[in-house]
């Protein structure tokens, strides 16, 4: 075929067009369904239960990833400010991912157990009370408005859908106990998601009132595991280096 | 197009549209070519050396390996190069680790006393808490240390709830703290404020001294904890209530006595429950050292 022809002819142009494109695409994203070898294998991995998922679609909600980052870049700075550096399967269950590289506040990915419940609670409803300097806006309506849990199930089935192992038959909730424990496995199980989550937001108090489930409790309760699911104690230090 | 415009020197590519448009061939510049030509040579090269192509499940390694070695001499890592094994080694080995490196090892080895005694040794923990304190601390206890009334002590007076001793801040800081007082919602009405009344008279506020009188006789109840002559338990974290230090109750803003007297009475119909977390698995040892006498000269500590 001569130059001039697919010059002339645009149909032809645009069809060879993104023939050229799809296999630059193809090539950069097909091997990564496969490669196993980049993808750590780490114990202690697992989905958010209910009440930690309704956490995560509020900071989702209220634009959180505006300002914070959850992913910890493998540099000596940002280990030695965060802690380890953020693996690929730490948020393999994450739809979407919160990696984000906007940091108008701290990186996040491993804030969960730094402060205390009461402290996650006032600084969400006034930041500057406990930090005078801080541009982080307040969210007191988290504290004060009631948690909608009542379409949960739906949106975990949506995630399982995605690949999230959540549970739904009788077969599935026992795979989940010999990987995740009987305790936990309970918590990923559809059918109990409001019973649950409820015995979740009460039995931590995470908001100060356990007699209400609060926006506040979920928001806690995400902030409070992030980056906690994976013991690096456990690992040689040269292990993470052989995935990439 | 004016016509006029066609320069006669440049060659064009032969190719004619609508019976007179034609399209130049200019060669590219040289220096343009040489460069592109000189990326594809760049990307061979790289191909060969570092980890490149997906085949399958696996991917190219590359020829370029790189070894790493812990302090003690072992081998950590020895395999194909890449950014997570660069940081190991950098960790380890990058001028800037190593100056530090020298300080902590020093910090280390040493005991609190030494330390203490040691400017040198000062000097370095100081610079190195600081930021540690900055990233881990401060969000509670503030940059300075002067905490938030009533959630988060100061640590920069010289007033401590579980001890000012250089073992009492390490533990606070590896282990928590769990400041626990119950609340007494049965006291109420006129002992209530009596009780108030007498925790104020301890510290020397001007109260009406009948109430503060009658106000003793429920001070049994807190004797447990804040001794019985209210002087506190550092076991317990309870605190001294005969100085005019105040962690929880904020009597100093509250301006007047009736203001005080508020004060008090809400924290003894509440209670208290507050809660410094651990640092013992996110910080290693000698920074938890280095933090324990930076709190410790903070608060001028005992
Ligand atoms: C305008 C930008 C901005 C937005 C939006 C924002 N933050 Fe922040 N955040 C900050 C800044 C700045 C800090 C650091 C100062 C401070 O601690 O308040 C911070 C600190 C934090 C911290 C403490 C981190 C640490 O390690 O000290 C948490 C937790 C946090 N934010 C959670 C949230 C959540 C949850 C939301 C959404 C509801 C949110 N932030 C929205 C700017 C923001
Ligand atoms: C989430 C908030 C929070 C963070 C973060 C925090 N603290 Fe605390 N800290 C507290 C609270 C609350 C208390 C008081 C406990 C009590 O009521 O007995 C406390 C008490 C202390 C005490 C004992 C004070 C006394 O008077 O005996 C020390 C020492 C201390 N903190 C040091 C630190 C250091 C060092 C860090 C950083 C590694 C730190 N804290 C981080 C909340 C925090
Ligand atoms: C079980 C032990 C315990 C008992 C009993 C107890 N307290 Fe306390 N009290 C504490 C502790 C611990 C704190 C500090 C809490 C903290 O820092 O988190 C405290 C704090 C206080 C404070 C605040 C001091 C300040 O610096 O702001 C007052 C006032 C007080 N107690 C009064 C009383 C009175 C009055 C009683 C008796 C009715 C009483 N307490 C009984 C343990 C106790």
């Amino acid at each position: 075929m001569k130059h001039e022809s697919v010059e002339i002819n645009s149909g032809l142009l645009i069809v060879l067009t993104l023939v050229a494109i799809s296999i630059g695409g193809l090539v950069e994203i097909v091997p990564l369904f496969h490669i196993k070898d980049t993808v750590e294998e780490v114990k202690g991995v697992r989905p958010y239960t209910p009440l930690e998922q309704r956490g995560r679609d509020l900071y989702i909600r209220e634009g959180c990833y505006a300002c914070h980052s959850q992913m910890i870049r493998p540099f000596r700075d940002e280990m030695m400010r965060y802690g380890h550096y953020s693996l690929g399967a730490e948020s393999k269950y994450d739809h979407p991912f919160q990696w984000g590289s906007k940091r108008t506040g701290p990186d996040l990915a491993r804030v969960g157990g730094k402060y205390s419940d009461e402290w996650q609670t006032q600084h969400m409803v006034n930041p500057q009370a406990l930090v005078p300097d801080s541009v982080m806006p307040p969210y007191p309506w988290l504290l004060s408005t009631e948690l909608d849990y009542s379409d949960i199930e739906q949106r975990m089935i949506a995630l399982k859908r995605t690949g999230v192992p959540y549970s739904l038959s009788e077969e599935e909730f026992r795979r989940n106990v010999e990987e995740y424990g009987e305790e936990m496995a309970k918590k990923l199980h559809i059918p109990n998601a409001k019973a649950t989550l409820e015995e979740q937001a009460k039995s931590r108090n995470w908001d100060g009132d356990p007699s209400r489930v609060t926006e506040m409790d979920a928001m806690v309760a995400y902030l409070q595991m992030l980056g906690t699911l994976v013991d690096f104690s456990q690992y040689e230090e040269g292990y993470f280096a052989k995935f990439r | 197009m004016s016509t006029n415009n066609t320069s006669k020197e440049v060659e064009t590519t032969g190719h004619v549209w609508d019976g007179d448009l034609r399209e130049y061939s200019n060669p590219l510049p040289s220096w343009w070519l040489w460069t592109f030509y000189g990326t594809i040579v760049f990307s061979l090269i790289y191909w060969v050396l570092y980890p490149t192509w997906p085949i399958g499940n696996d991917f190219t390694k590359g020829i370029k390996t790189i070894e790493v070695k812990d302090e003690q001499g072992k081998v950590i890592y020895d395999g194909h190069w890449n950014t997570r094994a660069l940081l190991l080694d950098e960790m380890r080995n990058s001028p800037a680790a190593l100056r530090q490196k020298e300080g902590i090892e020093m910090v280390k080895n040493a005991s609190y006393e030494q330390i203490l005694a040691s400017p040198e040794m000062m000097s370095f923990a100081r610079s190195m808490a600081k930021g540690l304190f900055g990233d881990y601390c401060a969000a509670c206890h503030g940059t300075g240390g002067q905490g938030v009334l009533p959630y988060f002590p100061n640590l920069a007076d010289d007033d401590w709830l579980w001890g000012g001793k250089v073992e009492n801040i390490q533990k606070a800081i590896t282990s928590g703290l769990k400041g626990n007082m119950p609340g007494f919602p049965t006291i109420q009405g006129q002992a209530l404020d009596d009780l108030a009344l007498y925790v104020l008279s301890l510290s020397g506020e001007k109260v009406d001294a009948a109430a503060a009188e009658r106000g003793k006789k429920g001070y049994a109840m807190c004797m447990g904890c804040h001794g019985a002559d209210g002087k506190g338990n550092a076991m317990l974290g309870a605190p001294n209530l005969t100085d005019k230090v105040w962690t929880v109750a904020n009597v100093p803003g509250a301006g007047s006595i009736e203001g005080m007297k508020q004060e008090i009475t809400n924290v003894i119909h509440k209670g208290i429950k507050r809660e410094m977390p651990a640092f013992g698995h996110r910080l290693k040892d000698y920074e938890i050292k280095m933090l324990t006498v930076y709190v410790h000269e903070m608060g001028g500590g005992k």
